[in-house]
């Protein structure tokens, strides 16, 4: 069946959903988000813990309440929403191929914003070698198989074992032990090659500067051993073992689109209005980086929907700019262009914790701006570098190079 | 026909077989299968829960030619003549095979001035269409080799095949033509007597008036338990790396090593899945058991495939493991006939035992024959039709008319993979149910890509339990 939208948003998180219900509101016409999964509402659906900003009257929300709202305000300003149904591949620049119970379906769109996502990297693609037992977990399987046999003991324990192991140093690991304890897990350990990781463990130990070096078991895991600053090797028993964080997005339509990706956070490139390479197609939520807060991949996605109003209303040239990098201790920064207009802000993640790190923002040999910031930050929460960090940036120079010095007293 | 995997064996007349053949990989469920041809009783009986759970389940896939083996050998000819029957059965049969052909990769003079020789010996296995390929015709044809390549050989019809579709489908077909199943049912002890060995396992007493050994690695111990010693199966083990389906694109031929004084070297190959795979190690063990990767196993895989496909170690790895091969210490089979004992060992069936597998069978046969048994008038097979796994055939999620049947079909669970919830049902309630995840990650693909179950492994286990409930 061939269809026409006119946005077709791929991916109903946080991101897809705050893109879809702008663009609805504004008038975009007919807005459809294709949600793979049974339901909509993206990652947040899985997160029972506080984190999520806050109702009108000043409440925390946890992460199903706001993905239900994010949902509930993307239906009322006129989007559709579609779950259960799969973007599979590309038909044409603008044109998706899709699989859904009720058939094969290929649509077109003016305008395509992809918010696919983020997964964490698996036991195999971190290269940790040891047998393979079952047992193997990320915290997205943990999450969503905690909430799918909630109550039932059995199958909790069946699934999720007695004894777990959490690797990881990031918020995530602490929601991955939080998750397991209420399934009646218990954490034996939090292992995590991190020097200084997150707080918030509680009682369960936590081994820092230590890695896991191998699985061992047959059929079920047995333990995990694992080396630590000393390079001594032990082992921790456990049946289960929850590797946490190691962001990759779920980029594959953008691959797939021939899009380039970003080095620093394998996501595709997009200047500051989340405009990709190709014409009409955008990009925008963890897709881009992994990972942010939900409220973060909201505020992308509606300011993208800002950009692909103007495409549909023709006031848009192509995306334009110059490339911004990383150097020193800085795992990434988006957006990967930098345009002309408007002064986008730069989020810049560091790759270990600095203590009141230098940050520069150079371009062709001479900073831009140069300022030290107060506190220290950590591997898993960006600096938000503002417009005025940009400003002055030459469209027709060399590479923008967001680089960091760690305080020397 | 019926297929067990628990509880008591059957009793009395149920439990006489004219032939068992002990071992459910590739080998023992092809022999199974040539012998469902004819008007026996016959049985399959595995240790594991599934079939296809040893060696058979962690190897390169490759559907060989046989070009490379030692001429004159039984696996030379064996393979050459398995090569074109699989291909054959493959075609009726729905198992994904991609006829890539192969290049040997000379990177050094030394590896260069041993390529001619290689298609003399591939001339001498009857392989008359090899041709050495320049620097600048290698390069064209795998313009993401890495540098330093200096020339090729190139062997049309090595092909890359799902493995575990076809032991599945040998099974199946055997099973559909009467062939009892018994899975989880180790061979403890054989007591040899005439016209009856009895066959001692936890669940039960089989008699046969045959006997076949197909127990790969474990075919000296097994061996020993009818006093027969004739060879140690020591295990070869061989370490594998598969790359995201997004390498796909940077490989189009099969890239053997050249083989060598300094060792056999590692291969990069795609799979029928769409991926790209690296591999194998060679490392000889004494532990049967010892499928574990390890980091230097690792660690040097990824060094030599970044000489071979440079571009291949910035794609992600979505899965490591290991596989045993079956090593014996002699450059060929050991095929055995034992008239006294009516017993046939098929034993040391190294790497080359998918290739082979249909070939093998029918010598089996033959073997089976030269102990007494008169197999009786041949008849047609039951016929198989498998579910598709390869990515160069259409897959139930792109397929309309299924969904339109069947929506399930175009229910996508595993999205990394696309295999569908009616796939899964499918598998569930197929002659051979999966045991485990395992077993449903080998007959769909579900959990097998690059989340590894992130995304979709909650849902798959709650349909286990819908669909398994009945099954087990």
């Amino acid at each position: 069946m061939n269809r026409v939208v006119d946005v077709l948003v791929v991916g109903a998180g946080p991101a897809g959903l705050a893109a879809a219900a702008r663009l609805a509101a504004a008038g975009a016409g007919r807005v459809e988000v294709l949600e793979r999964e049974h339901t909509a509402g993206g990652v947040p659906r899985y997160c029972g813990h506080p984190g999520f900003g806050a109702d009108r009257r000043g409440r925390p929300l946890d992460g199903p309440a706001y993905a239900r709202r994010a949902l509930r305000a993307a239906l009322r300003s006129g989007a559709v929403v579609r779950t259960g149904v799969s973007a599979t591949g590309w038909a044409g620049p603008l044109a998706l191929d899709v699989t859904a119970p009720t058939g094969l379906e290929r649509i077109r769109a003016h305008a395509v914003v992809l918010a696919t996502g983020v997964r964490e990297r698996p036991r195999s693609a971190r290269l940790v070698p040891g047998s393979r037992p079952a047992g193997v977990l990320t915290t997205g399987e943990l999450l969503r198989t905690a909430g799918m046999f909630e109550g039932d003991r059995r199958a909790l324990r069946s699934h999720l074992g007695r004894r777990a192991v959490v690797v990881g140093g990031e918020p995530v690991a602490r929601h991955a032990a939080g998750a397991l304890r209420t399934a009646g897990v218990e954490v034996a350990a939090v292992v995590t090659e991190l020097p200084f990781p997150a707080r918030g463990f509680g009682a369960v130990p936590v081994l820092t500067w230590t890695s896991v070096v191998e699985l061992l078991g047959r059929g079920r895991l047995t333990g995990v051993s694992v080396r630590g600053r000393d390079g001594r090797t032990s082992v921790l028993r456990c049946d289960t073992v929850v590797f946490t964080g190691d962001w990759i997005p779920d980029h594959e339509l953008a691959r797939a689109r021939g899009l380039a990706l970003a080095p620093g956070t394998r996501g595709p490139v997009t200047d500051g209005a989340y405009r990709t390479a190709e014409p009409g197609v955008f990009a925008v939520g963890n897709l881009l980086h992994g990972v942010e807060p939900a409220q973060v991949a909201a505020a992308e996605g509606r300011k993208a929907a800002d950009a692909v109003l103007d495409l549909l209303a023709g006031r848009a040239g192509p995306p334009a700019g110059v490339p911004v990098l990383t150097a020193g201790p800085l795992r990434w920064v988006t957006p990967g262009l930098l345009g002309p207009a408007p002064a986008a802000p730069l989020l810049v993640r560091p790759d270990r914790r600095l203590v009141r790190p230098l940050l520069t923002v150079a371009q062709d040999g001479s900073p831009l701006r140069r300022a030290r910031l107060r506190g220290e930050p950590a591997p898993w929460r960006s600096v938000r570098l503002g417009p005025e960090w940009t400003r002055g940036v030459d469209p027709a120079g060399g590479p923008v190079v967001v680089g960091a010095e760690e305080y020397a007293p | 026909m019926t297929v067990t995997r628990t509880g008591p064996l059957p009793t009395g007349p149920e439990a006489e077989y004219d032939v068992v053949v002990v071992g459910a990989g590739v080998v023992g469920c092809a022999i199974a299968r040539a012998l469902a041809r004819h008007p026996l009783r016959v049985a399959l009986v595995e240790a594991a829960h599934d079939v296809g759970d040893g060696t058979s389940k962690a190897n390169t896939a490759i559907l060989h030619t046989g070009f490379d083996a030692a001429p004159g050998t039984l696996e030379a000819r064996l393979v050459r003549e398995g090569h074109r029957l699989l291909g054959a059965f493959a075609g009726e049969a729905g198992i994904p095979v991609e006829p890539l052909g192969a290049l040997l990769v000379a990177w050094d003079e030394q590896q260069r001035a041993t390529l001619p020789r290689l298609a003399e010996k591939a001339e001498r296995n009857g392989h008359l269409a090899t041709r050495l390929l320049s620097a600048e015709e290698l390069s064209s044809r795998e313009p993401h080799v890495g540098p330093g390549a200096l020339a090729a050989l190139a062997v049309p019809g090595e092909s890359v095949i799902c493995s575990w579709t076809t032991t599945l489908a040998y099974a199946t077909q055997a099973v559909r033509s009467g062939v009892d199943l018994h899975l989880g049912c180790r061979v403890e002890q054989v007591r040899t007597g005439d016209p009856w060995h009895r066959l001692v396992t936890r669940r039960g007493v089989l008699r046969t008036r045959h006997l076949v050994n197909a127990c790969g690695l474990h075919a000296d111990a097994f061996d020993a338990l009818l006093d027969r010693r004739d060879f140690t199966v020591t295990p070869r083990r061989g370490q594998l790396l598969v790359f995201d389906k997004f390498a796909r694109d940077l490989v189009r031929h099969i890239l053997l090593p050249v083989p060598g004084p300094l060792g056999k070297g590692v291969l990069v190959s795609p799979t029928v899945y769409g991926n790209v795979m690296l591999g194998p190690t060679a490392e000889d063990l004494d532990d049967k058991t010892a499928t574990g990767t390890t980091a230097e196993g690792l660690a040097g895989l990824r060094e030599q495939g970044g000489r071979i496909v440079p571009a291949l170690l910035d794609e992600e790895v979505t899965a490591v493991y290991a596989g045993l091969r079956a090593a014996t210490g002699q450059e060929d089979y050991r095929c055995a006939a034992h008239p006294a004992l009516r017993y046939v060992t098929v034993g040391g069936i190294r790497s080359t035992g998918l290739s082979a597998s249909l070939a093998l069978a029918d010598h089996v046969l033959g073997l089976l024959a030269d102990c007494g048994l008169e197999p009786g008038p041949e008849r047609p097979l039951a016929p198989v039709r498998m579910p598709n796994l390869g990515e160069a055939f259409r897959r139930p999620y792109r397929d309309a008319e299924l969904i339109a049947r069947d929506p399930d079909f175009g229910v996508i669970v595993c999205h990394c993979e696309r295999v569908t919830r009616g796939e899964i049902r499918a598998a569930y309630a197929s002659e051979i149910p999966p045991a485990g995840p395992d077993g449903l990650r080998r007959r769909t693909r579900a959990r097998g890509g690059r989340c590894q179950g992130n995304f979709c492994g909650a849902e798959l286990r709650a349909l286990s339990e819908e669909y398994g409930k009945g099954a087990r």
